[in-house]
């Protein structure tokens, strides 16, 4: 018996929960499911394919012996498992989901019919450009949209995520900078930023300084100005900050990075906050990417895939990635080498040209928003956040003042003494049938609960999201401290040992003598 | 606008609860000279039925694979994927969920993951795989940087055979990760020596099979040289279907496996998203990027799922990361979960044998057109004819009699004259008779 389950018996209803066992080991709408290994469906098939006439392999003896081992289902059995495992999981479709710096809005379903057009998705990136007019101009259309909104003269769209579109952003930074003549070793990021931050700059060669943040939650300027010098190549800062705050000092800092010799990137990640309201080229940055997957709608998937394009200023656009899509004499042409305009662009990132399935979704996005919806979005998607924390302000502890953007942001100082914590907070909100919010991030605030509704959220399902919240804080203080250290326990599984999972790694499924023998 | 809950009256009462008068004191903190006063120049919002409209007509103007004979392939394949696999990865459990990290309201995810992980390992003969990454030529350049982790050289061999989209993405990251990459020559019908480029400084060599132009090869000796000199071998596969059919990487003795896993259940979509497989043995997984699910158990001590050693990972070390990827490819990986499931160990191989004896069909009759001769020994479902002339220029004559005959191996290298004539066919299990016949008739046509 762990410490968890103990104190789950301080609360009977709970017992309760817990006790009533079941003939089959299923509740009512969760069903227990093993993995497709176990399903005892071997040799199987839930796709019908004739077998070819007799013919002369050309495999050179090469050909596969023995089992690979893969279980064979009926198409039925097929469905039933996955709808099965469909029903082990949260997602927008089911509820409020605010994940702080993940921008889960909802995902609107003409976006998906349209990505599956066949003129769009039953095309093939290497067929002769000749036959793709129509992808050209989505593709054109898309980075006349991304660049308007963005007030940058160009756009790279090939990286395949938020993390690939900052490499792409400072390996044009290093490229410009190379090109100059100029070795610059440090890239300047607060201590507030995505991880990712940090571990691209490292990919990409360079030193990582860290920047402290000021007592409101902003970069400290003074200690950004004494930390630049000539050998810094970029500073990396997210704008919305992770925070959720926007980053007041940012025309200043600009120009102090500027003033150096050295690049300004921006982390994109918040760009709902100030969609169609603000142009980052107005704010003094050089290069930032884009996450279609957080502002743009597309969706998440479970983690992926995303699409990462990355808006690049005058200085850096002749350094962007492999394919270009220019507009040429005989209309638009695709640029596939180091050549003519391109000549002295970064090699490729990616396989062919970029998620165009996401390249689809989001310009679907935009053209329904159309500019004065897109700008609607940033304005509800910031007063939802407000809302949400002047509500829940005299419950929580906020560690900076003022209005918030696009996020609120708390610290577990509401939970002191409690014997609470964070974690067992965000729990217990599962619960109560929400996924929690982000959880110790930003790393600069003590035991982070960082919220984002997003725009999507009508108000009604914001007041019940708040009324659940104080009442978990209510109980927290009043000392009602079991349901936490138990939390979750109306879920298919309860709290997982990660630990256990690190320490000892089962990364597949393996057939039983097989596993007692790699345990020999 | 259908997508936004709020009416004004909502938004009024909460200004008012927030206590300003108006949306305007919520942006204060940006820079007046920033502050937009009015919507971009950009259209205004539009209904369904105009958006499906503008949209429909530009995929209108491009010529679809499945509406004309279709022979390309080049590290995408058009293959069938059944109908209930895109009816369950648009599940919004699947559809609209976040990556895995509340791990109790996630298993579907993170069990779909681990069912994943296990089908990957298995057909590429690894003991274990990641939870994808972003595409296979990403992969591939993951996996030269993580062999330069392993053996602590920076020099990786590059054969002539992989991808050259693969290969440029090495190059791309090679130049700013830092390492050296000794790219060989493309090598159409084999015939490099990769052996005598092995030494002590070599991190890796990076190979693909079946090889970018189409033919099978055995690595198995290349396996061993690269061991011997404490290398390790890196084996690409931009046609996942060919484990069906091909002995697997794993038993060639490959210690990194690279993979494209498009071509089960995700749709051609010009080019992305796709999924990038990642496989390797026990002994390097601390060194892998990307995700991964392990097993565990709960407070309860029931079996379950977890995203694992993510000390590896951007979140947590930072800087010191394996890699600063955060994304997978998880709806695509989904797709291929199903789409090999519904296969099983029968329908797969099934499904290899289908394609194999398609182009093993297309390569007889095209090799026996006068003046056409084709250049692979061994073939899987891809192979390159030489042609008598330019093949760019006869693959957009074959485009306008609405036939897509493959890919001209000069749109890769533009600038070698010795591949000019070469032009890369693929054959899948999509490919009827009728097709061939249309090529076939086309190309001696043209050629005569």
């Amino acid at each position: 018996m762990s410490d968890w389950s103990r104190a789950a018996s301080a609360h009977p209803a709970e017992d309760l929960a817990l006790s009533v066992e079941t003939l089959s080991g299923n509740r009512g709408l969760q069903i227990e499911e093993k993995l497709i290994f176990e399903q005892d469906s071997w040799g199987h098939c839930g796709v019908d394919l004739p077998e070819p006439a007799p013919f002369r392999s050309r495999l050179g003896g090469l050909d596969r012996q023995g089992a690979i081992g893969l279980p064979g289902l009926s198409e039925p059995q097929v469905v039933r498992h996955f709808t099965r495992l469909s029903q082990k999981n949260y997602a927008i479709d089911s509820g409020l989901y605010p994940l702080g710096s993940c921008t889960m809005k909802h995902n609107p379903r003409l976006n998906e019919k349209l990505a599956r057009l066949p003129g769009l998705a039953d095309i093939h990136p290497l067929q002769p450009i000749s036959t793709v007019p129509g992808a050209l101009e989505l593709i054109d259309t898309l980075a006349h949209w991304l660049k308007t909104l963005t007030g940058m003269p160009a756009i790279a769209l090939s990286p395949a995520a938020g993390a690939h579109g900052e490499l792409c952003g400072i390996m044009s930074i290093r490229a410009a900078l190379e090109a100059r003549g100029d070795r610059r070793s440090r890239v300047l990021v607060p201590e507030s930023a995505h991880g990712t931050n940090p571990a691209t700059a490292a990919a990409c060669g360079y030193t990582v300084d860290q920047i402290p943040a000021n007592v409101g939650g902003r970069v400290d300027r003074a200690a950004l100005e004494a930390k630049l010098g000539t050998d810094v190549a970029a500073l990396m800062l997210t704008n919305p900050n992770t925070c959720g705050l926007f980053e007041n000092e940012i025309l200043d800092i600009a120009a102090a990075v500027h003033a150096t010799g050295a690049f300004f990137y921006c982390d994109g990640a918040n760009f709902n906050a100030i969609v169609g309201r603000v142009r980052p080229a107005d704010l003094g940055i050089d290069c930032m990417h884009l996450n279609l997957h957080k502002t743009f709608s597309t969706p998440h998937g479970g983690g992926g895939p995303g699409s990462g394009p990355v808006a690049l200023g005058a200085s850096l656009a002749p350094y962007a990635p492999l394919p270009w899509l220019v507009h040429g004499e005989e209309g638009l042409e695709l640029i596939e080498h180091r050549t003519g305009p391109a000549e002295r662009a970064l090699g490729r990132l990616k396989g062919f040209h970029g998620q165009m399935g996401m390249f689809v979704r989001a310009l679907a996005y935009m053209m329904s928003h159309g500019a004065d919806g897109l700008r609607q979005v940033a304005e509800d998607a910031v007063l939802n956040a407000n809302y949400l924390r002047a509500c829940l302000q005299g419950d929580l502890s906020g560690p900076f003042p003022g209005y918030c953007m696009h996020e609120v942001l708390f610290d577990d100082r509401f939970l002191k003494d409690t014997g609470v914590t964070t974690l067992d907070f965000a729990k217990a909100l599962i619960d109560e049938g929400y996924h929690p919010m982000t959880m110790y991030f930003p790393l600069i605030v003590h035991g982070a609960l960082l919220i984002e509704p997003t725009e999507t959220e009508s108000k009604a399902s914001l007041d019940q999201f708040v009324t659940v919240v104080k009442a978990l804080a209510s109980a927290a203080r009043s000392g009602d401290t079991a349901r936490f250290h138990a939390a979750p326990i109306r879920t298919p599984r309860r709290r997982l040992d990660e630990t256990a999972a690190a320490r000892n790694p089962v990364l597949r499924w393996r057939p039983e003598p097989l596993r007692q023998h790699a345990a020999e | 606008m259908r997508y936004l809950p709020l009416t004004e009256r909502d938004r009024a009462e909460m200004l008012g609860a927030v206590g300003v008068d108006s949306i305007e004191a919520l942006f204060t903190d940006v820079p007046d000279a920033a502050r937009l006063d009015e919507p971009v120049d950009l259209p205004t919002a539009k209904g369904e039925i105009e958006v499906e409209r503008l949209i429909s007509r530009m995929a209108a103007r491009n010529v679809a694979a499945g509406s004309v004979p279709f022979f390309v392939g080049g590290g995408l394949y058009r293959h069938h994927i059944p109908a209930a696999v895109d009816h369950l990865i648009q599940r919004g459990e699947f559809l609209t969920s976040y990556t895995p990290y509340q791990p109790e309201v996630s298993q579907g995810t993170l069990q779909y993951l681990f069912e994943f992980q296990t089908q990957v390992a298995l057909l590429t003969g690894m003991e274990v795989a990641n939870a994808s990454l972003y595409d296979g030529a990403t992969a591939c350049a993951e996996a030269a940087m993580m062999a330069n982790r392993v053996t602590g050289r920076r020099k990786a061999v590059l054969s002539g055979g992989v991808h050259p989209h693969y290969r440029e993405v090495c190059e791309t990251y090679a130049r700013f990760v830092g390492f050296e990459l000794l790219a060989q020559d493309p090598a159409p019908g084999g015939g490099e020596n990769l052996a005598g480029l092995v030494d002590h400084d070599t991190s890796c060599v990076v190979v693909q099979n079946p090889d970018f132009y189409g033919e099978a090869r055995d690595f198995s000796e290349l396996a061993r040289i690269c061991h011997d000199a404490g290398a390790l071998l890196v084996i690409v596969v931009t046609e996942i279907l060919s484990l069906g059919a091909i002995r697997p990487p794993g038993e060639m003795g490959a210690d990194i496996v690279a993979a494209e896993g498009q071509s089960l259940g995700n749709a051609l979509n010009f080019g992305g998203p796709h999924v990038g497989l990642f496989a390797t043995r026990d002994k390097f997984v601390r060194q892998m990027p990307g995700r991964l699910v392990g097993q565990t158990v709960d407070v309860a001590g029931r079996r379950g799922w977890v995203l694992t050693l993510s000390t590896r990972e951007q979140h947590i070390r930072r800087d010191k990361a394996t890699s600063n990827i955060c994304t997978n490819s998880g709806l695509c990986a989904l797709a291929f979960a199903i789409h090999l499931a519904l296969l099983g160990e029968a329908g797969l191989r099934r499904l290899a044998r289908l394609n194999h004896a398609a182009a093993v069909a297309l390569a007889e009759r095209l090799g026996r057109i006068p003046g056409v001769n084709l250049v692979n020994r061994t073939l899987f479902n891809e192979f390159v004819l030489q042609l008598p002339r330019p093949a760019a220029e006869i693959v957009e004559a074959l485009a306008v009699k609405g036939v897509l005959a493959g890919i001209p191996v000069s749109r890769f290298y533009p600038d070698r004259k010795e591949l000019a004539n070469l032009l890369l066919v693929a054959a899948t299990e999509m490919v009827i008779t009728e097709d061939m016949d249309r090529l076939e008739q086309g190309l001696r046509e043209i050629l005569s």
